[in-house]
């Protein structure tokens, strides 16, 4: 049996294939289509969360990404400080990887500088917000400031003692905190908060994790994680239940990253589907051609 | 020329066609940044055309450079930034060649990131655990002149600092054979105190916590409006699902009796217990490495070319 299609399907050179991803994902780029999801039980349970906490709860930050990782935790990194700023409540930053430092402040400046630094009841440095920075140490560091926050770091980011700061009056560990949101990209990440920081103190964890490392946290929910925000997908139905809570501004494409990265990823994901049924496609008809035409 | 050469130089030339056409073509310019300057002190904006013989210019200072619109009438075109930009866009298309083969701009810019990740994590540690863990712990006075001012004056010495910055020392002692010996001590402790810490988080948090919460009803009966009970099925499979697929991947580890008979069905469908979550990793995975082909995308045709207004 001869098919010049089926040869040339099974020569075909593997640049077409990544030439036809970057079309699927650039023709969502160039044309704004963006994708809403409908939210998932783990991810409402973190806003719910958020929302019932009375205002000026103190919320632990935990932003453990670097740039790598930001496409997907960073929309989500936005999403969570954009609500707990909209419940005013008292945020608490810090990281354990290297490289995590200037994605807080990025995220600082993107949202209490942008929308929250002015206005009837601007956030303030100090008062409403401190950046602890970077700590040391990696899965040792968070047992640390389990203990004491001081021993672990006596100074913020700027170098100012924590003694000095009106919101580290009456803090003294991770125990004073209402709730610890971490945005995690792995090792050191969200599985060692639970073991070294939640679970022996018994404070509320939720964790906004990578695609990758969800598989690792899931097991935890919910009996040891308030809520888990997944990927991508997570950071899109974070986003879908603020701009439906709070439609001015949250509603605007602008304030959305993560929905205008969901159209691509719709997009990508048709033509995986379509190429891994291609695929199998052609290894039935080269079986069927082998035991037809041995 | 041979066929690789002429596709190279077909896409070299319609490359910096179009970016010379969209230069031309927009305002923006291709990855043209501009800033503000800001007085740190006040929050206010600088004219650009305030100098040093001005006099409330010079007194300000410290300046920030905040991002801005070209057609803000303060704005000033920042060098530093549209660098930055092309720089980034450049460095990404050298990581993309490398998805036609491999070549000497993908190793390049290889060799930049591992050697701006070397750089910027020395400095980090330097900063981090040198100054803030160890000079300041053992001598808050020479940490507050020379390094951090904002160290409080009544910072005390703390010389039980000493103690790890000795066991720091001897990791070094590995590099003279005379005494390699003593580079084994403080790996001894790591591994002893690492292991310990672990041993009794671990116990705590995953091992007692996870075996518990595998502990669950097979039939959940959930409250109704009226004050009765009724079946919720939903759960209650959820259970069923999670108590089976936990039992038969344990049973696929234990390998004490022959995977024969009833044993043997039960590992199988351990194995496709295994087999449904390594699935839904890899469908993860692809979702992350897709999200982060998005982003990169999109710095190129929006911050860069300047192609999507949102």
């Amino acid at each position: 049996m001869t098919s010049p299609l089926l040869d040339k399907l099974n020569t075909l050179d593997r640049r077409w294939i990544f030439l036809s991803m970057a079309l699927a994902v650039l023709s969502p780029i160039l044309l704004q289509i963006g994708s809403d999801e409908t939210p998932s039980p783990p991810t409402i349970k973190l806003f719910d969360e958020i929302e019932r906490l009375p205002e000026g709860s103190r919320i632990l930050m935990a932003m453990d990404f670097d740039p790598t990782s930001a496409a997907e935790l960073y929309p989500m990194a936005l999403s969570f400080t954009r609500h707990c700023c909209l419940r005013h409540h008292k945020l608490y930053f810090v990281t354990i990887w290297p490289t995590g430092k200037p994605m807080i402040e990025s995220t600082i400046k993107a949202v209490i500088g942008a929308d929250f630094g002015s206005g009837d009841r601007p956030y303030q440095y100090g008062v409403d917000y401190v950046n602890l920075g970077y700590l040391a140490g990696e899965a040792v560091a968070i047992s640390q400031i389990s203990s004491d926050i001081r021993k672990a770091r006596p100074q913020d980011a700027r170098g100012t003692s924590l003694d000095e700061l009106p919101i580290m009056s009456g803090v003294i560990s991770v125990k004073e905190m209402d709730l610890i949101v971490n945005a995690s990209a792995g090792f050191p990440g969200g599985k060692e908060w639970v073991q070294y920081a939640a679970t022996p103190q018994k404070v509320p964890i939720a964790v906004g994790c990578t695609g990758v490392q969800s598989t690792q946290l899931f097991p935890y929910y919910p009996d040891q994680l308030l809520g888990l925000v997944t990927g991508i997908r997570g950071a899109i139905e974070y986003e879908t239940m603020l701009a439906a809570k709070y439609p001015n501004p949250y509603a605007n494409r602008s304030k959305r990253p993560a929905f205008l990265r969901g159209g691509a990823q719709r997009w990508a994901h048709r033509l995986m589907i379509g190429l891994i049924v291609l695929g199998n496609g052609i290894h039935l008809a080269n079986r069927y051609r082998r035991t037809t035409h041995p | 020329m041979n066929r690789e050469t002429r596709f190279w130089t077909v896409l070299f030339l319609g490359g910096c066609l179009l970016l010379a056409f969209q230069s031309l073509r927009t305002e923006r310019g291709v990855g043209q940044q501009f800033v503000v300057r800001v007085d740190a002190t006040t929050g206010k904006i600088i004219p650009p055309a305030a100098d040093a013989s001005d006099n409330s210019a010079a007194a300000v200072k410290t300046v920030i450079y905040e991002p801005a619109s070209k057609d803000d009438p303060e704005a000033i075109w920042s060098f530093s930034r549209t660098s930055g930009i092309w720089i980034a866009a450049l460095l990404t298309l050298c990581v993309f060649s490398y998805l036609y083969r491999d070549n000497v701009c993908y190793k390049l810019a290889e060799s930049i990131i591992v050697g701006v990740s070397a750089g910027y994590w020395i400095v980090t540690y330097y900063w981090e655990v040198l100054i803030a863990k160890v000079l300041l712990r053992l001598s808050p006075e020479l940490a507050r002149y020379a390094f951090l001012p904002d160290t409080p004056a009544d910072a005390k010495a703390d010389y039980l600092c000493i103690i790890p910055v000795v066991l720091g020392c001897m990791v070094f002692c590995r590099l003279i054979p005379k005494i390699a010996w003593m580079g084994r001590w403080p790996l001894a402790f790591v591994v002893g105190t690492t292991a310990g810490l672990k041993l009794i988080l671990f116990l705590n948090a995953d091992f007692v916590r996870q075996i518990r919460s595998t502990i669950l009803p097979l039939v959940v009966f959930s409250a109704t409006a009226s004050g009765g009970s009724e079946l919720d099925w939903k759960q209650s499979i959820q259970n069923i699902v999670i108590v089976i697929s936990v039992l038969s991947c344990v049973t696929y580890f234990y390998f004490s009796v022959e995977h024969k008979g009833i044993v043997g069905r039960i590992s199988r469908v351990g194995i496709w217990v295994l087999m449904i979550s390594f699935g839904a990793s890899f469908a993860l995975t692809v979702m992350g490495r897709i999200t982060l082909l998005t982003m990169r995308l999109q710095f190129l045709f929006d911050d860069w070319l300047g192609l999507v207004r949102i």
